[in-house]
């Protein structure tokens, strides 16, 4: 499974364009406000590009001229720099709710692993806002997982963490890339992570 | 303890509230979320009308609910012509006034709670495979809950509480359109009602305690700790 990825929008003042195609963990690697997460939603179909077009492995989820395949049937696990819990669910209801949406043939993943992997046992019963942003962090990237995606895109994940989450959060990255073989869209603005994580670095802006 | 003749006119009260907050929420959540989220030309115009009963004097909109549910108005004589039925002095005229009345402070309330609502963690439901239905009735509407409390909250308030529009529409009809308010005023009007008076003010602040109270212990539940009022 590999990205094949060229778009192109005008956001705000900024011409935001990309284009990559490659497989593994490709970091969007540029300053801040060059547009990497407005890539990122066009990946996801939150955004539409004005032109160019979006294939993940043989499916093609936008093409300008006919195909806008939506949000809800890309199967894009996206990890959210804000981490966007719903904060009327307990973290259980939160890792759930992409699973239960999800084709049986596509869970590919269980909810027990996934609790393992990430370490958010002793979590389940707690809500969003009594987590710690690491905590958050990792919840979220445990429902992105259980949602049956074919591809991760994570925007910065390592952001408002302190060293020993940052350690964290890192370590669960370069599982989900070695052990389950995701293909990973991954935004940071930080070299030293994209020295550690890239498998191929893609310059924003 | 109440008389026949006070309970009647608590349970009147009490189902023309109900019923005008049931009937106004939907309508006020549908005009809300347009406010809220859809552009649309004449938008400004919808915001003033929706508000008008805010701020015109009630008598004015209880004369316009005439004209228009009366015998010979535009929706009387059709309700007339295909159900053979009339709001008119009927407990249901009452019911639509108050929830006339009702409608922009609903309205005020649902806007301000949806505007409120993340739109962040729609995209993120939809990213997880909702669609948007389901996003809806799976985030935004739970998001919304607290909003929808205080809307119905003052909304009832607003209904037992109605008069100007009420007497204006549907007279004063003792088991009829007679509410608390219109039974205290026809008390009022009599010789020696005074106690009668006292006893119907007692049941109004009684009544309006107990939704205040009852509204913030569902509120507690709901929205785990935050205040509605």
């Amino acid at each position: 499974m590999s990205f094949d990825v060229d778009v192109t929008r005008r956001v705000g003042e900024t011409q935001v364009s990309a284009r990559f195609s490659g497989s593994g963990l490709v970091v969007l690697f540029g300053p801040s406000g060059a547009g990497k997460t407005s890539v990122l939603n066009m990946v996801a179909g939150l955004l539409t590009p004005e032109r160019g077009h979006v294939r993940i492995g043989t499916e093609t989820l936008f093409n300008a001229a006919a195909i806008d395949v939506p949000p809800e049937r890309r199967r894009l696990g996206y990890v959210f720099q804000d981490s966007r819990l719903f904060p009327h669910l307990r973290v259980r209801e939160n890792l759930l709710y992409g699973h239960r949406l999800a084709q049986l043939e596509d869970r590919w993943m269980a909810y027990d692993d996934v609790v393992r992997l990430l370490d958010i046992a002793h979590l389940l019963e707690r809500w969003p806002r009594g987590l710690s942003g690491g905590e958050a962090r990792r919840v979220a990237i445990g429902r992105a997982l259980l949602s049956g995606p074919r591809a991760l895109l994570l925007d910065e994940p390592l952001s408002f963490l302190d060293r020993a989450r940052r350690e964290e959060v890192l370590h669960v990255v370069e599982r989900i890339r070695d052990s389950l073989k995701l293909p990973i869209l991954y935004v940071t603005h930080d070299e030293r992570e994209v020295e550690r994580l890239a498998t191929q670095i893609i310059e924003i802006g | 303890m109440l008389s026949p003749a006070e309970l009647e006119i608590l349970l009147l009260t009490l189902k023309v509230g109900f019923t005008a907050v049931l009937v106004t929420l939907p309508i006020a959540f549908a005009f809300a979320w347009l406010l809220a989220r859809a552009s649309f030309p004449g938008k400004v115009l919808l915001d003033g009308l929706v508000h008008l009963p805010l701020v015109l004097p009630p008598v004015v909109t209880g004369w316009m609910l005439l004209l228009a549910f009366g015998r010979n108005g535009p929706v009387g004589a059709w309700l007339e012509d295909w159900f053979g039925m009339t709001v008119m002095f009927r407990w249901t005229g009452a019911a639509i006034a108050a929830a006339v009345m009702a409608l922009p402070l609903m309205v005020r309330a649902l806007r301000l709670s949806i505007e409120n609502v993340d739109r962040g963690l729609e995209s993120a439901a939809r990213t997880l495979g909702a669609s948007r239905s389901r996003v809806f009735f799976s985030v935004t509407l739970p998001l919304c809950g607290p909003g929808v409390l205080v809307a119905s909250v003052l909304g009832f308030a607003r209904s037992i509480g109605e008069f100007g529009a009420t007497i204006t529409f549907v007279s004063n009809v003792p088991g009829q359109t007679q509410t608390l308010p219109l039974a205290i005023y026809s008390a009022l009007q009599l010789p020696g009602g005074e106690g009668q008076v006292l006893r119907l003010a007692a049941i109004a602040i009684a009544l309006s305690l107990a939704a205040l109270v009852i509204s913030e212990i569902l509120a507690r539940r709901t929205a785990r700790g935050r205040h509605v009022l």
